[in-house]
């Protein structure tokens, strides 16, 4: 049981959390002909797009309500009125989606109730979803954003069991988390698809983000689950949430519609993806697939192969509570101490990471900690390229933002292939590591106390050097 | 003090813009910022502006007060280059609560620049005001007093929270608090006749290097550069400069025009983008620095580096001239980037057939008539959809411009260059304008453009099941029609060549080989070489003795 503390120093230095409207957009961002739209100044929707921009180097859907200084003094009404007109008569989106931010929350603006004006002022809005997710900067980060804004789509876009209750069981609703790329979720839609299950994805950002190039220039989201879907996602056999903060929205779903669900906290491993298999085989009346059967025995032989170079690593990792929980699971799973943890945001699972303590911190933390307990394996987000490069140890990028290389949208996790691949890649990174600097030369034994990859018992090391002079 | 109002109605009265002169009383009053149309609005805040403005100073701690949102999304997202301190990277910021924001985040601002002093005793910290903070009423101006004086190091507020206002009042924002508290506060070791500053040059992918280096040959010394590869001494020594250049004049005008008051720098706009522009900007300071009392032989010698360096860059220009020719460029990007490279690009065989004028002078549009005739395409505002069906019509081979308009193009299937500043090449000076050229053909040439114009497998079998089944109906009453729609057959799909085309060659030549179709037509005879083998193969010999 792992202990979670928080650091008592005033100012963060290099942030792992990024805020939570971002994360309530990007949830917004897997629903077709969508427009999120974040209520408070132009710099805060202006930072978020550059930053989904860089990520997924794809056009990214996301409005402003423009605050000015003003605006904030008298009250935000009249933005959020022009704005969601504006768009409507302009961008001709399906849903709106509407994240509060810092200054508006400071404010203490009741945009449901402005919502419930703007609807009755303007008749022509009636068939129009519009959305409001509370999202103050102040709180939470990336992932409770997300949480909000999934479980705040389910509660009101979802339509209650109809009047016979027919459910048709190859519907599966499955509620991914926001630790999931998009070519995960390709991933799990063929592995639903394969046991013979429709599955509906609420968010889908596979169909809006995954890359493609569509048909036809449109200023909203290009792809991702229909309005309409959404609606009929009561009439499933199950509901699969994947990962612990999408427990909320399994919930209201099942208070909603009586629809079950199940979460797997874990989608990334040999056994996680063991009880995955034997539920959908559950579930579906199916035996798995052969395809998986093979698949199973390809991320064997991954392990084996691979736990020689991993095994053993000293692993110093920041990613936001359901990435962390998953990686440094799997990864211990394979013989790496974790080492150093720090997350982003309270949540329940953090306690059952497999390591003493965990950090609600940044990543100076992460850094500081990563050098005093020679750790030799670093995970985080892009931004850990600079502590990456003072601390000369391999560093893989995982989670959120991902901009200093290609093919964030696709990188794979989940399932027993994206298992496979990921153990590969990591261990990849290990041995060409290794190779660049850590060649063995005649009198390496007299020097590698010298070099920062072999100090691991420094006190000792240090002895035994002055021993020898 | 003057209040953060008094201060932005300050720079809205900015004597030196252009676009302000011109103004009547009436609109002056009103300032300049555009009302920002709420669910329309795009680009960044006053604070992200301050922000941009200043980072590029290496050294100096850049400390966010604010919750996570202003630091946590946007930290080491610009690619300014540093030749010393790597400080600048690092994001520091005061991530208030809630509790921060019920009890005052004044205390939390306190502490966090002991923190910073403690780890990295940096020469000094700049401290960005945020919405959040500023609607509590956190007075950062009397937290950052009191730590100077605490500290006996400049702690330096940048009053500029996102919602007053544009990036671009941001910018100016972050200039007005170098002057308040930065700027001739310290004073240099030594100086020279040769002294400058640039101002408003922000070394993004270390572009000044480019150019760097004449400046060293001619002895000329950036005193300051503001704020690129900058350093806090340096810019607190900056009014001993002899004269200065305004490199991005929509940025900083107020820095430049208010030091040439208070400090008698004489400046002038220029630009490093562009061959001609380049030689101007350094002619201009060859002459400022000679007027301010630098010896005069400078002028000689700056026109001789100028020959110099302009031959060589045509040069290399030169074998591009022939490739680039003909080929139509569209630019979209702002002030005087709109006009300061058109000229190199039409001397690379460009034409360009449109530019954009948004953020532009009126001054900056009259050098655009000139460059590029009085009926110039000159575009005031562009929907992403108009960019696109630009490129859907064929009117434009490439498009130049920021990231945000890059999907446009890219999507579809059009070359597309980032000449902004989240660029990775770096364009600056005579070198640069030869990578940009290099950079256009490289683009301009690559192989993947034909392959992404092709449709999709699924697409050619519909449009032939389509093609076959008309022509089926067709044929039944009309011969000739099977005969037109047989020979309309496009065998080259590359470069668009029919079967009719091929076989009259193949007669009127006799010719037996695909090299020697290829030679005849326009067929490329890659990836229908198979299809031209076949018609080769199913031509009676009869018919090309008779030809031969």
């Amino acid at each position: 049981m792992a202990i979670v503390t928080a650091p008592t120093k005033a100012c963060a230095i290099n942030p792992l959390k990024m805020s939570q409207p971002i994360g309530g957009a990007f949830a917004f961002m897997g629903l077709r002909g969508a427009m999120p739209l974040l209520h408070g100044s132009q710099g805060c929707a202006s930072f978020a797009l550059t930053l989904f921009v860089r990520h997924f180097k794809e056009a990214v859907p996301l409005q402003t309500t423009a605050m000015s200084e003003v605006a904030t003094v008298l009250g935000g009404y009249e933005n959020l009125e022009q704005a969601i007109l504006n768009i409507y008569n302009r961008t001709k989106p399906k849903i709106i989606g509407i994240c509060s931010t810092g200054v508006t929350e400071t404010n203490g603006e009741d945009v449901d109730a402005y919502l419930k004006l703007i609807r009755r002022k303007h008749p022509q809005l009636t068939k129009l979803p519009l959305v409001y997710v509370s999202t103050p900067d102040f709180e939470g980060a990336f992932q409770d954003g997300w949480e909000k804004a999934v479980a705040r789509i389910v509660e009101l876009l979802v339509e209650g069991p109809n009047a016979n209750g027919l459910r048709d069981p190859s519907k599966v609703n499955v509620l991914p988390g926001c630790h999931l790329t998009p070519g995960d979720l390709d991933e799990l839609r063929m592995i639903l698809e394969d046991f013979g299950l429709s599955p509906s994805f609420l968010p889908d950002v596979a169909g809006s983000l995954d890359g493609h190039i569509p048909a036809e220039l449109a200023p909203t989201t290009v792809g991702g689950i229909s309005v309409d879907e959404i609606a009929s996602m009561g009439r499933a056999g199950w509901t699969i949430a994947i990962g612990a903060q999408m427990q909320r929205a399994a919930e209201v779903m099942q208070v909603k519609t009586g629809v079950p669900f199940r979460v797997f906290e874990r989608l990334c491993g040999l056994c996680p993806n063991d009880e995955f298999m034997t539920f959908l085989s559950d579930i579906s009346g199916r035996p798995i697939p052969l395809k998986y059967r093979r698949q199973r025995g390809q991320l064997a032989d991954a392990m084996l192969d691979a736990h020689f170079h991993i095994g053993g690593r000293k692993l110093a990792i920041g990613a936001e509570p359901d990435l962390l929980f998953d990686l440094s699971g799997m990864l211990h799973e394979m013989g790496v101490q974790v080492t150093a943890a720090v997350t982003t945001t309270r949540s329940e699972v953090i306690e059952r990471i497999k390591t003493n303590e965990v950090l609600i911190g940044d990543l100076e933390d992460l850094e500081e900690l990563a050098k005093t307990r020679c750790c030799d394996l670093l995970i985080t987000h892009s931004h850990g390229r600079q502590a990456a490069a003072r601390l000369k140890i391999p560093f893989y990028r995982a989670g959120f933002p991902m901009f200093d290389r290609l093919g964030a949208g696709h990188q794979l996790s989940v399932g027993y292939r994206g298992t496979r691949n990921l153990i590969f890649d990591i261990a990849n990174l290990v041995i060409a590591h290794r190779e660049d600097n850590d060649r063995p030369t005649p009198d390496r034994w007299r020097t590698a106390a010298r070099s920062t990859q072999y100090v691991r018992h420094r006190d000792f090391v240090r002895v035994t050097e002055r021993s020898f002079t | 003090m003057s209040s953060l109002a008094a201060t932005v109605q300050k720079i809205f009265d900015e004597p030196g813009c252009p676009t302000n002169g011109s103004k009547s009383e009436a609109e002056r009053k009103q300032g300049c910022t555009k009302q920002l149309q709420p669910g329309s609005a795009a680009g960044g805040c006053a604070f992200d502006g301050a922000k941009v403005a200043l980072q590029p100073f290496t050294d100096v701690a850049h400390l966010v007060h604010g919750p996570i949102a202003c630091e946590g999304n946007s930290w080491d997202s610009r690619s300014a280059a540093s030749s010393g301190s790597d400080l600048w990277r690092t994001a520091f910021t005061t991530d208030l609560s809630e509790t921060d924001i019920v009890f005052g985040g004044e205390k939390r601002l306190c502490k966090a620049i002991k923190e910073i002093m403690d780890k990295c005793d940096p020469p000094a910290i700049f401290v960005y005001q945020t919405c959040i903070p500023a609607m509590i009423g956190d007075d950062i101006n009397a937290v950052c007093k009191a730590a100077s004086q605490r500290f006996e190091r400049p702690v330096i507020p940048i009053n500029s929270p996102g919602f007053v206002g544009s990036k671009n009042l941001g910018n100016k924002l972050a200039g007005e608090a170098l002057l308040d508290y930065v700027i001739g506060t310290q004073e240099p070791d030594y100086t020279t006749p040769y002294d400058i500053n640039l101002i408003g040059e922000y070394n993004v992918s270390g572009e000044l290097w480019q150019v760097k280096p004449l400046l060293d040959e001619l002895g000329i010394r950036i005193l300051s550069c503001i704020s690129g590869d900058g350093k806090y001494r340096e810019v607190a020594s900056s009014h001993r400069a002899r004269a200065a250049m305004l490199v991005c004049s929509k940025s900083m005008i107020n820095v430049a025009r208010k030091m040439e008051q208070r400090y008698g720098i004489p400046f002038f706009e220029g630009a490093f983008y562009g061959i001609r522009d380049t030689s101007e900007a350094l002619r201009q300071l060859a002459r400022l620095l000679v007027e301010r009392g630098a010896p005069t032989d400078l002028l000689a010698r700056t026109d001789a580096v100028i020959v110099r360096e302009e031959a060589r860059a045509w040069a290399a220009i030169e074998p591009y001239r022939q490739r680039l020719k003909g080929k139509k460029a569209l630019l979209i990007t702002g002030g005087v980037k709109s006009w300061s490279v058109v000229a190199s690009l039409q001397e690379a065989g460009l034409e360009l057939v449109g530019t954009s004028v948004k953020k532009s002078t009126s001054e900056d549009k009259q050098r655009i008539k000139e460059l590029m005739g009085q009926d110039a395409n000159m575009i005031e505002e562009m929907t992403p959809r108009e960019m696109y069906n630009i490129f859907k019509d064929a009117k434009a081979d490439i498009m130049l411009s920021g990231g945000k308009s890059q999907f446009v193009a890219l999507k579809a299937a059009m070359p597309w260059l980032d000449i902004n500043q989240e660029r990775c090449h770096a364009y600056m000076g005579y070198v640069g304008m030869v990578k940009l050229v290099e950079e256009i053909d490289k683009s301009l040439s690559s192989p993947i453009w034909v392959q992404l114009r092709r449709p999709a497998p699924w697409e050619a079998l519909a449009k032939a099941m389509q093609q076959m089944q008309s022509a089926a109906a067709a044929s039944a009453c009309e011969p000739a029609l099977t005969e037109t729609a047989r020979r309309a057959r496009e065998i080259c799909v590359c470069n668009t060549v029919d079967l009719g085309t091929i076989e009259d060659a193949i007669c009127a030549h006799g010719l037996r080989s695909v090299a020697a179709v290829r030679e005849h037509t326009n067929a490329v005879g890659g990836c229908c070489q198979r299809r031209i083998e076949e018609i080769l193969a199913s031509k009676p010999s009869a018919m090309r003795q008779a030809a031969e």
